[in-house]
């Protein structure tokens, strides 16, 4: 059961074999965190920042591991290919060092796993870690039980050329995993960091993970997840970013399995002249259902925000999408435009969609957009003209809408891998491939 | 510099005071203040109610005492103490008025220097007025000519004592007493407002329109508006709002419910200038407001629009239940906020028939230290098919004190639906402004211009005088605001 009580007792079951267990603020910080989601318990409709994904079920539901672990080994080969980069692999939300291979670093750069940095640099990590009042409860539940996750640390001006990949799979004895990944780029550094998820199996498991990234003045940090969980997983995760002076921050969230899936996107301007890119896809079908809630918070001037959703719902799926955009007092000159596009393609599935923008300066150029709708019969009637039969032109207009947010992924290799966990999704995918 | 002129201007335009704050001494028929089963008693039987209306109205106060003030709006006020407040005053009856002639002479001037000179308006503009004076319906012209189509309008508590079946059958259909903490409460204590029956294939032949207007201290104003619209009849409703200037804030939490059966049409428009306080924020109008349109026929079609300018606080979200098969609703808005007014408005379009289309368009202005919020929803049920929603929500700032947000929802259970929202904000640009003056206009001119301009797609929807009255109103609090 996942009642709030047995989250409690399990936290005080593990919290002396935690990674940084005998470090003070740590454990005083869990225990706040802990806390925390003892008092708020699992979010309901009620909350306003909950209203199209109540969470009170939690309280019902029981976790189990799966019965067979996935073959990490064959499913990270799979993925990686002939990829050289930098791989971190997690487990059951504990670094494995045998399949990760983090290769040649350019000097001062740290990557390692969290529960080593704990142990190397105690202090940097307690500067990036966060607090027991980030998010909202299952972010305090994550602080509280995180067991591993990766530590990346770039020095001033370091430029990583390879992406780093954070690949983790669930295992056969952890009904839930617990992942914490920090990330800090100082200035002009630059680097793209790529979390996989990946689990089988029929069995109810549970991921909580939060991703903070510090950007310094004009780092360049992308950051893409790929969520591709087993069916019947529930994961909820976070992804936290500030932002210095003319940093460029993207996020690309890819949403493609798990049978309900929360993303808290966050990113704070803390100095002028910062970009960012928030692009997310999500293909859902059965009854599953994805809710992303994002949020670019233009609290200083001339800030650049561009956010594009699109979201292709099958089946009984619900997905939902929010998309705040604050403009402080005195953000002047911000420009910040958004997007949420929903593709519906069966007769039960839902589309929602909230575009916020809160406004309170007057300097500035903003607009947002929502659409929901099904398959322009003109174009069908085109693609029929010209020879494809209805199946392989509904296909083909499926895959054109999706391809909008993978274009959007700067690094080709990338791009491809993303486009490959499309494709392993939508039906029919090998007819596909043979069009394109 | 050259600026520093209409700077200037336009400070002295949005000091502009309240032009409609006077107030009207007449002797009025007041209970004390607070609110208890009692009161409600006291209010029923003072307007001679049958026994199901008083049951209708203790079952809604006993359904508010158990609920509570909302506070998701993003408006901010002390809390309201529902005691300290006035819940029926009437003007005193000196055998009451049987024409217009006999019509307190105070009242009259009240309505003239309102711009609502009855009889001027009645003969002249062909406008049937129902005046609603603190609560109680003082004059009601054209009633006549109106009888000879079958058109009931009149004001709520005759309406009781005439047409009693009516009103029971439709009361509280469209606004359940439960529907929210003020509907609950207006449902409880209201005390009079507007009621329309357009009766089968019948269309009115005037446009009509109610002057609300709260004038005794300490009064909350609590009306009650139905309009029903029977098969294929059509009805254009205009309402406009005015109060005088005072000190303390005061509560108007009104209920107005739109009927459509098959093939009629209903437009609605509101002109609201409700004292909005003065520039520090002191006093003004909490405007709380649930109004609702139930397109229940097939091909009904029913048309909000809204000019708000007034109030301190405006809580209102005008809406539309698309109930029959291919029925038609509308939202158009122009949302002021000046100096510290608060408006968080929008619309909810609720899609449940075939082929349903909504359409919602609304503009926010923002100035000063206003802030002005639209909160919309719209919600495609699964088997609304071939559903169409368009939704365009524009703001402008001006100044850099004020705050614009938006915050739309869409709700879309059903494929074949189509549901687009389109959102904007932007200030009146520099070089607009440098354009426009270049060309001889002086800077207020121009931003008159350009903020017309920016209304223009609802001002057209409002009916002609209304029309006229809206730039008016936009004008003077306004005009010549530099970004």
């Amino acid at each position: 059961m996942s009642a709030v009580d047995t989250w409690v007792s399990a936290f005080h079951a593990r919290s002396a074999q935690q990674p940084g267990a005998t470090l003070p603020w740590l454990a005083d910080l869990r225990r706040q965190a802990i806390y925390r989601f003892a008092d708020e318990g699992w979010p309901t409709r009620r909350h306003p920042r909950w209203q199209h994904t109540s969470l009170a079920f939690m309280d019902q539901q029981d976790f189990a591991a799966n019965a067979v672990a996935p073959d990490a080994a064959a499913a990270l080969a799979r993925l990686r290919g002939d990829d050289a980069g930098h791989w971190l692999v997690f487990v059951g939300g504990r670094f494995n060092a045998e399949l990760s291979d983090i290769g040649a670093l350019p000097a001062g750069v740290q990557l390692t796993s969290l529960a080593d940095a704990l142990d190397q640099h105690p202090e940097a990590v307690q500067a990036a870690f966060g607090s027991a009042t980030d998010g909202d409860s299952p972010a305090a539940l994550n602080l509280a039980l995180a067991t591993d996750g990766a530590w990346l640390r770039l020095p001033l001006g370091v430029a990583l050329e390879a992406p780093v990949h954070l690949v983790f799979i669930t295992n056969a004895t952890d009904a839930s995993q617990h992942l914490r990944n920090l990330i800090v780029a100082e200035a002009n550094s630059e680097a793209t960091i790529v979390e996989h998820y990946l689990g089988e199996g029929e069995a109810t498991t549970l991921t909580t993970a939060a991703t903070r990234l510090q950007v310094d003045a004009d780092a360049r940090i992308t950051h893409l997840k790929l969520q591709q969980e087993a069916e019947p997983a529930i994961h909820l995760a976070s992804i936290n970013a500030t932002q210095a002076r003319g940093a460029h921050f993207a996020s690309h969230s890819l949403s493609f399995g798990a049978r309900l899936a929360r993303n808290d996107i966050h990113t704070r301007f803390d100095g002028e002249g910062c970009d960012t890119l928030l692009n997310g896809l999500y293909h859902l079908d059965g009854r599953r259902h994805v809710d992303h809630h994002t949020s670019i918070n233009h609290a200083q001037p001339r800030g650049n925000s561009r956010e594009f959703y699109r979201g292709l719902l099958d089946g009984n799926s619900r997905g939902v999408f929010t998309g705040r955009i604050i403009v402080a007092k005195d953000a002047q000159r911000s420009d910040a435009m958004q997007r949420c596009d929903n593709l519906l393609l069966s007769r039960a599935a839902e589309a929602d969609a909230r575009p916020e923008l809160e406004i309170y300066a007057d300097d500035v150029k903003c607009a947002h957009g929502a659409t929901v709708g099904q398959m322009d019969e003109d174009s069908l009637f085109y693609l029929q003209t010209r020879g494809l039969d209805d199946a392989h032109a509904r296909r083909l207009l499926t895959y054109a809408f999706a391809a909008e947010a993978l274009d959007r992924i700067a690094l080709l290799p990338l791009r491809k891998q993303a486009r490959a966990a499309l494709m392993a999704r939508l039906p029919g995918g090998e007819l596909l491939e043979e069009l394109l | 510099m050259k600026t520093a002129t209409p700077a200037r201007k336009i400070d002295s335009f949005l000091d502009q005071e309240y032009s409609a704050g006077f107030e009207t001494l007449l002797e009025a028929d007041t209970l004390p203040k607070g609110l208890s089963e009692d009161v409600i008693r006291v209010i029923s039987a003072k307007k001679g109610e049958p026994e199901f209306l008083l049951e209708w109205r203790l079952e809604a106060y006993r359904r508010w005492l158990t609920m509570t003030a909302p506070k998701w709006a993003a408006v901010d006020f002390p809390d309201i103490d529902f005691q300290d407040i006035v819940y029926y005053s009437a003007p005193k009856k000196k055998d009451g008025p049987k024409s217009l002639d006999e019509v307190d002479p105070e009242l009259l001037k009240t309505f003239e220097k309102l711009g609502v000179p009855l009889h001027e308006r009645a003969r002249l503009a062909g406008v049937a007025v129902d005046a609603v004076f603190d609560s109680v319906s003082v004059a009601t012209t054209f009633q006549k000519e109106l009888g000879e189509h079958g058109i009931i309008f009149c004001s709520f508590s005759e309406a009781v004592k005439t047409h009693p079946e009516l009103i029971r059958q439709y009361l509280g259909t469209v606004v359940p007493p439960s529907d929210n903490f003020y509907a609950a409460l207006n449902s409880a204590v209201f005390s009079d407002g507007s009621f329309v029956f357009i009766p089968k294939g019948v269309k009115c032949p005037m446009e009509l329109s109610t002057y609300f207007r709260i004038n005794a201290r300490d009064t909350g104003q609590f009306e009650r508006t139905l309009i029903i619209a029977e098969e294929g009849a059509s009805v254009s409703y205009l309402e406009g709002c005015t109060a005088p200037m005072r000190d303390e804030n005061q509560l108007h939490a009104a209920v107005v419910e739109l009927i459509a059966l098959d093939d009629a049409k209903i437009k609605y428009s509101t002109v609201q200038n409700w004292y909005p306080g003065d520039k520090d924020g002191i006093g003004g109008i909490y405007n709380f407001v649930t109004k609702r349109g139930d397109c229940r026929g097939a091909r009904s079609h029913i048309s909000w629009t809204q000019v708000e300018t007034g109030s301190a606080i405006t809580w209102k979200y005008p809406s539309v239940i698309l109930r029959g098969d291919d029925s038609v609703g509308d939202f158009h808005s122009v949302a002021l906020s000046n100096h510290r007014q608060q408006a968080d408005t929008g619309t909810k379009m609720i899609h449940m028939g075939r082929n349903t289309k909504s359409t919602i368009l609304s503009k926010g202005i923002s100035a000063g230290r206003g802030s002005n919020t639209f909160r919309g929803l719209v919600r495609i049920a699964p088997k609304a098919e071939g559903a169409r929603n368009y939704t365009q929500c524009d703001s402008l700032l001006i100044g850099d004190q004020c705050a614009a947000h938006t915050f739309p929802t869409i709700e879309a259970r059903n494929p074949t639906a189509h549901v687009e929202h389109e959102a904007t904000t932007s200030r009146i640009g520099e070089d607009q402004l440098f354009y426009a003056m270049q060309r001889g206009l002086t800077a207020e001119d121009a931003v008159s211009m350009i903020v017309n301009g920016f209304c223009r797609e609802v001002f057209k929807e409002l009916p002609m005088e209304f029309a006229v009255e809206a730039q008016k109103l936009l004008g003077v609090s306004l005009e010549g605001s530099i970004g």
